[in-house]
């Protein structure tokens, strides 16, 4: 059965991606659905199976052995596992069925579905290994679809740019992660998890000499493969990628960009819980890094204008939670964000995606406005999502929202922790809460409410002239609702977001932590992390309610109420919008510190290096130097047979002048 | 006569036929009154030290040169006559296909 989960996405990329052109956009869609839909269903028997009590571990085959390196391919289904199976599988069938109608104008739709399913396989696969090679081929995998994804639409440059950049920061951190891997290696002599883990108690007080100081070798390994992690999750520093990856197709973004790639970090982290739990200071490092990009990207979110920019800025803020939750020891308080995340958000970009098929391919939000009476399912489907997200509950009870349930788990989590760095996380956190809310409903007025053109007046000046030829087609064309095929994902997603929360609360955080988990995740022994933020002040506990409440009301006040509002405090701090406005100016910095400086060197190289030293001196100077004796040597072929003769005279008289003189007898 | 006399003319006509070649740029066909003089002058080395030896093996060496220069003229005009219906010239400046 587990077999059939992993393999089953791999046929349907085989079936459509080779045999595309022959069974037609119709039937890859119907192969790669079906398949699916059975993984899908596989997955959800699988998980219960598991929280029963049935792990597995399946081999498949040996990959390859190396002295003392072996590593096999195997699916390791234990609890964390289960969890990731089901959100992968279910997202990702949710996903398949919305493309039918997301892309139905497409050109191009068995490519498209192939590149889904084979994306499912490598995320199967980076959950299901057994070893943190096979990890790393599941890691490249789900990033090199990411890559053909995003660039999905290759005849726009935008989209090839966004695409190179998602791969080359990606890189980065995958760098780190291959030497934390090297380095698991050389201290535990193995890959596998089962021998990782075991060796891990042994390493304690261990150092290993790197980059000219001497480390803890566990805490260095640790921070390695974060790093890995902080490229795949867009975390600070490493986020550039992930709005940018906003060119790809919608459904992609809610796959992979929301619910399922970018988690592969939380996973990884929580997966590797024996190895963070032995070193506080990474832990440490996790929480300060997660809480940062939790508010980094909550302030960049509340003033983009570009809908699918704020849902990604969100997504990078809520990541950064998970990490929070990871951090402070709370693994299953990350692992719960992801599960709940993964559903509301995956919500919020597929209804993102149905309202930017309404609005005929408009991101813009200020061109929007007025859409709730043309199209309320999708208006009901994204205030659910938002409603999630913002995290809507009862305060004192776990009676609310998935987000509401998961999201107040960290911050009490946060709170109650003594780790280095977690005052700071908390704060971060709870603030980063408020401005979800505001960016969430700020996206829901926008687009939801007024009239349309309400916003117009913010646009920038080129852009207006273009509304003008925009304005006629709108008019012309009213919204209009999306087809069932792309209504009923949602409604999907919608019931994960509103009960998934309550539902599993028990399992993953509450009083059936340890029958749930079991020895998936390690937690230390002197880690109370899940009893001590149940034992919060009563302030902390609402303090999330509280955020989400005065978010909602400057949003209320902003964008219903006084509508002049925005652009008059925009006016008033011009330096603080344009600051957020540019994303903090990362990538102008980036492209300052790195890139200009990157093709600088490469210029000289490629220019100085290459083209005058070595093809010069090399290939390009002998050649140079062979046409000119050639080109002397044409010269004597003058085609005058007489001087030919003449040459044939001088020679015949110089033989018969050095045979009569020169003494050859 | 002694035969030293004999050479002499042969030597003298052989360099007047090598000059033509060499130096003359105008006509192909003074080219081939060139080669004509030096097969003469052949001819005359060949019946000299034929006589001079009384070998007459060398006279009849010099009615073969004669016969096979009147044949290669023959061929040669033809040559020309062909080579100027195709080219439209027979002027050796024009004449340097061969260059490399």
């Amino acid at each position: 059965m587990y077999d059939l989960i992993v393999f089953l996405p791999l046929f349907g990329f085989l079936i459509a991606g080779i045999f595309g052109r022959w069974i037609g956009a119709r039937g890859a869609e119907y192969v790669t659905c079906g398949f699916l839909g059975v993984c899908f269903v596989l997955s959800w028997i699988a998980f219960f199976q598991v929280a029963g009590g049935a792990e597995a571990h399946v081999p498949v085959a040996n990959w390859f052995t190396s002295g003392k390196l072996a590593v096999a391919w195997a699916l390791r289904i234990d609890s964390l596992t289960a969890v990731m199976l089901v959100v992968v599988s279910t997202v990702s069938f949710l996903v398949h069925v919305y493309s039918i109608g997301y892309m139905a104008e497409d050109p191009s739709i068995p490519r498209f579905f192939a590149y889904l399913s084979l994306f499912t396989f490598a995320m199967l696969m980076l959950v299901t290994a057994d070893n943190l090679v096979q990890l790393f081929f599941g890691w490249e995998g789900v990033g090199l679809m990411s890559y053909l994804l995003i660039g999905f639409w290759y005849e726009r440059p935008s989209a090839n740019a966004a695409a190179i950049k998602a791969f080359v920061v990606n890189r980065i951190g995958d760098f780190g992660f291959a030497l934390g891997i090297f380095l698991t290696f050389q201290l535990t002599g193995s890959v596998t998890y089962d021998q990782v883990f075991a060796a891990a108690p042994g390493l304690a007080g261990k150092t290993v000499h790197f980059v000219g100081f001497d480390w803890d070798a566990v805490t260095l390994a640790c921070l390695l493969l974060f790093m890995g992690a902080m490229g795949k999750s867009a975390q600070f520093l490493l986020h550039t990628w992930l709005p940018d990856a906003m060119e790809g197709p919608t459904p992609v973004s809610a796959l992979i960009h929301a619910a399922t790639m970018v988690t592969a970090g939380v996973f990884m982290v929580a997966r590797l819980s024996p190895l963070f739990e032995m070193s506080s200071t990474a832990l440490s490092v996790v929480t300060i890094v997660g809480a940062t990009t939790a508010f980094f990207a909550a302030t960049v979110g509340l003033v983009q204008n570009d809908i699918k920019r704020v849902i990604a800025y969100s997504t990078c803020s809520q990541l950064g939670y998970m990490f929070v939750g990871l951090g402070v020891g709370g693994y299953s308080l990350g692992m719960f964000h992801l599960f709940t995340h993964a559903f509301f958000k995956a919500l919020l970009f597929l209804g993102a995606g149905s309202l930017i098929i309404a609005m005929h391919h408009e991101q813009d939000m200020r061109r929007m406005g007025g859409l709730r009476t043309e199209i309320p399912v999708t208006f009901w489907m994204m205030v659910i999502g938002t409603l999630s997200l913002t995290g809507v509950g009862i305060p004192f009870t776990s009676l609310g929202f998935a987000g509401y349930v998961s999201k107040d788990a960290i911050i009490e989590a946060a709170f109650a922790s003594h780790r280095a760095g977690a005052v700071y996380a908390f704060w971060c956190v709870v603030i980063a809460a408020a401005f979800t809310s505001f960016y969430s409903w700020r996206l829901v007025f926008m687009t939801f409410f007024g009239r349309r053109g309400d916003w117009a007046g913010s646009l920038p000046l080129e852009a207006h002239d273009d509304h003008g030829h925009g304005d006629h087609a709108h008019d012309d064309h009213p919204a209009h609702e999306s087809p069932p095929v792309m209504l009923i994902p949602l409604a999907g997603l919608a019931l994960g977001a509103v009960v998934a929360g309550v539902v599993f609360r028990y399992w993953f955080i509450g009083g059936g932590f340890e029958e749930f988990w079991r020895n998936s995740l390690f937690v230390g022994p002197e880690n109370r992390i899940l009893e001590e933020m149940e034992h919060v002040p009563a302030l902390v506990s609402l303090s999330p309610t509280l955020m989400m409440l005065g978010g909602l009301v400057v949003a209320i006040y902003m964008y219903l109420v006084d509508r002049t509002m925005p652009k008059r405090l925009a006016d008033l701090f011009p330096a603080l919008y344009r600051f957020l406005l540019n994303k903090w100016y990362f990538d102008e910095l980036y492209d300052a510190v790195f890139v200009r400086p990157a093709f600088a060197i490469g210029r000289l190289f490629w220019k100085g290096g290459d083209g005058a030293v070595i093809d010069g001196l090399g290939p390009d100077g002998i050649s140079a130097r062979v046409l000119d004796v050639t080109r002397g040597a044409v010269r004597l072929q003058s085609g005058y047979v007489y001087q030919y003769a003449f040459a044939m005279l001088l020679g015949v008289a110089a033989l018969a002048t050095w045979y009569l003189f020169g003494g050859a007898r | 006569m002694d035969l030293s006399s004999y050479l002499t003319l042969a030597a003298i006509v052989f360099t007047i036929g090598v000059a033509g070649i060499i130096l003359n740029h105008k006509n192909i066909i003074i080219i081939l009154m060139s080669v004509e003089l030096i097969l003469l002058s052949v001819n005359i080395n060949f019946i000299a030290f034929s006589t001079f030896s009384g070998d007459l093996t060398g006279q009849a060496f010099a009615l073969f040169v004669l016969t096979v220069a009147a044949a290669e003229a023959a061929i040669g005009l033809a040559i020309l006559v062909a080579y100027y219906r195709n080219r439209g010239s027979i002027a050796v400046e024009d004449i340097n296909s061969l260059k490399g």
